[in-house]
């Protein structure tokens, strides 16, 4: 391929928030947070709780996002679910920087035919559809909390890989490398004290960038019914548990826990975006979004 | 006919290699993911005979059991077991399905083409749309439809396609009551009749268009953007062609090469935004029967389903790639 083809292939389309865009998704984002740290000692909630007596109340005073079929209040529920999703999104996303971290260094510094086997990898891993897959790994391991981290992080350390790896091969040929080597430093020196420095701030990024994806991907494993056990307040668990009421006419039971997923995510990722624009100007993110 | 030129031959050889080069690869790939799948089924706690019997577990003797384990060959070293489930998926017999009680291959030749439908509908619709409204965004770029566009894409990409499904069953088949909420016929039908289909079907396709529209669009948006200010654009205004010529005719024609890239690499989440739609709208496809064997950690369907996408997927992508290749004379076949 020609270099101007490649340059085009290559290039994804991306948000590019304002200074204005990053203050609101900051401040909602902050909220957010400070809802889900403070939940439990304003508002506990028992998740195994139920009260028919106040099953499917349109939303009120009481009960701002209105009750879902079991008489929870929908409002308390979706924060504690965001609780979840964001622990699980962010610990998902450190297994897979792991894992993409790990493969990209190997792939990185050894170059030749492993470098060439584990891309080869990488590439075929990417043409399997990773929400079958995840749904294959839970579904293994029953559903449970390690199992959706697990089965989020072994489908989501892909685009880490590519982006470690292109990074130090581009790194590679520098010369403060040669310098090093010429000095006399070894290999693992090297990999240590020159090269991993320099690829940190984007595997950060990169593990940030995938928290909003690894939340998506839990909360999809949730509605399914293949997440979190049903009785816990998960925001996939909650639109799940919605679709009963809506078909009933509460519409409610299943809006609140999916617009504080759209928000936050959205938030999140415009976040993230700002922050790669101003780390490295230079450098284009190869990740969506 | 002319004889091909040395050019063209050079292309088709090109090709047959690229082809033989992708199999090399892909097969020793195909058998080390169909390696970690099974061990992941073998380290699964679920006993596949227990699971079989279901309930009638509790009343079924030891022995029955253990005639299900003997049949099955399950209490045989590892290897063995993997060697002959990989013998069976090469001869064709892709198992039996422990959650439905039939053949897996039987599952799937009932299921898959609903799936196809769908999916290849929504293609179809993700494509006539977004070759327009990226279009539209990228001549006027700066623009209020341009920013509304984008604004709206990057929103919808946060939003969960089975969400988006919700919603849209409450608008438009609860309260305006315009669509059924779900099926694929009316209760009431007694065979498929095509028109009844296709009605059910525009709820569907359409959440899952929608789902999948964002990154097509700002692709060919950020695409023709790009390519109107190549010279040959500037070129065909300069020698005075009208606006819609220029933009359709030169700078959308070169804007859509990597689009044939972004169609191949995008499958797979068109794949799983499938599964979460015929979920949400109760459609008996493959999505929604591989949801239904995860839930009875039904294996060898789960194993099937996931291997057969993942085959149709890379076949995709070459076919891409080699669309990619013929359209564009510049790329040369590695």
């Amino acid at each position: 391929m020609t270099a101007a083809v490649l340059t085009r292939v290559r290039r994804l389309p991306r948000l590019r928030p304002g200074r204005l865009g990053a203050t609101v998704a900051g401040t909602v984002l902050a909220v957010a947070v400070l809802a889900c740290l403070l939940a439990p000692v304003l508002w506990p909630l028992d998740q195994s709780a139920i009260d028919l007596s106040q099953t499917r109340l349109a939303p009120s005073a009481a009960h701002p996002a209105g009750t879902d079929d079991l008489g929870r209040d929908v409002l308390l529920r979706s924060i504690y679910g965001l609780r979840v999703s964001l622990l699980v999104g962010v610990f998902a996303a450190l297994v897979a920087a792991v894992i993409g971290g790990a493969v990209g260094a190997l792939a990185g510094t050894l170059g030749g035919w492993v470098d060439r086997i584990l891309m080869r990898l990488v590439d075929t891993i990417a043409a399997m559809p990773h929400l079958l897959l995840g749904i294959f790994i839970v579904a293994m391991l029953r559903p449970s909390l390690g199992a959706v981290v697990l089965s989020v992080g072994l489908t989501h350390w892909l685009s880490t890989a590519r982006i470690v790896r292109s990074e130090l091969l581009s790194l590679r040929h520098r010369p403060f490398i040669d310098a090093a080597v010429s000095g006399g430093a070894g290999r693992m020196r090297v990999l240590t004290r020159h090269l991993l420095p320099h690829v940190l701030p984007r595997l950060a990024l990169a593990t940030t960038l995938m928290i909003p994806h690894a939340v998506w991907h839990e909360t999809a494993l949730s509605f399914l019914g293949l997440g979190l056990p049903p009785h816990l307040a998960s925001l996939g668990n909650m639109i799940n548990d919605g679709r009963g009421s809506l078909l009933a006419g509460a519409w409610w039971a299943s809006l609140t826990p999916g617009l504080v997923l759209i928000v936050v995510t959205l938030a999140l990722a415009a976040l993230t975006a700002h922050w790669r624009d101003h780390l490295d100007p230079r450098v284009r993110a190869e990740l969506q979004l | 006919m002319t004889a091909p030129t040395r050019a063209r031959r050079r292309r088709r050889t090109g090709a047959g290699r690229m082809i033989r080069n992708r199999l090399l690869v892909a097969v020793p790939v195909l058998f080390a993911t169909s390696a970690g799948m099974f061990a992941l089924g073998a380290a699964s706690p679920i006993d596949p005979a227990q699971q079989y019997a279901g309930a009638a577990a509790f009343t079924t003797s030891e022995e029955n059991l253990a005639q299900i384990r003997a049949n099955w060959g399950i209490d045989d070293p590892l290897p063995v077991q993997y060697l002959r489930w990989l013998g069976n998926l090469l001869r064709g017999d892709l198992g039996w399905s422990t959650s439905r009680h039939e053949p897996v291959a039987d599952v799937l030749a009932a299921r898959a083409g609903w799936t196809l439908l769908l999916v290849g509908a929504a293609l179809v619709v993700v494509l006539l749309a977004s070759l327009l409204l990226g279009t539209l965004a990228a001549y006027r770029r700066g623009g209020w439809f341009d920013r509304a566009l984008r604004t709206t894409a990057y929103a919808i990409q946060s939003v969960p396609s089975f969400w988006l499904g919700l919603a849209a069953i409450a608008l438009f088949a609860l309260s305006l009551g315009w669509l059924p909420a779900g099926g694929l016929t009316d209760i009431t039908a007694t065979s498929t009749d095509v028109a009844d289909v296709a009605r059910h079907l525009i709820l569907p396709v359409g959440v899952l268009a929608v789902s999948q529209l964002p990154w097509f669009v700002l692709f060919i948006r950020d695409s023709v953007a790009d390519s109107l200010r190549d010279d040959h654009v500037l070129a065909a205004r300069a020698r005075g062609l009208p606006g819609r010529t220029v933009l359709f005719g030169h700078a959308l024609r070169t804007g859509l090469l990597p689009f044939l890239t972004l169609i191949g690499t995008h499958l797979p989440e068109l794949v799983g935004g499938a599964v979460l739609v015929e979920t949400v709208f109760s459609l008996p496809g493959l999505g929604a029967v591989t949801v239904q064997a995860a839930l009875g950690s039904d294996f060898p369907l789960l194993a099937a389903t996931t291997l057969a996408t993942t085959v149709v997927v890379l076949a995709a992508n070459l076919g891409t790639d080699l669309a990619y290749a013929a359209a564009d004379p510049r790329v040369r076949l590695e």
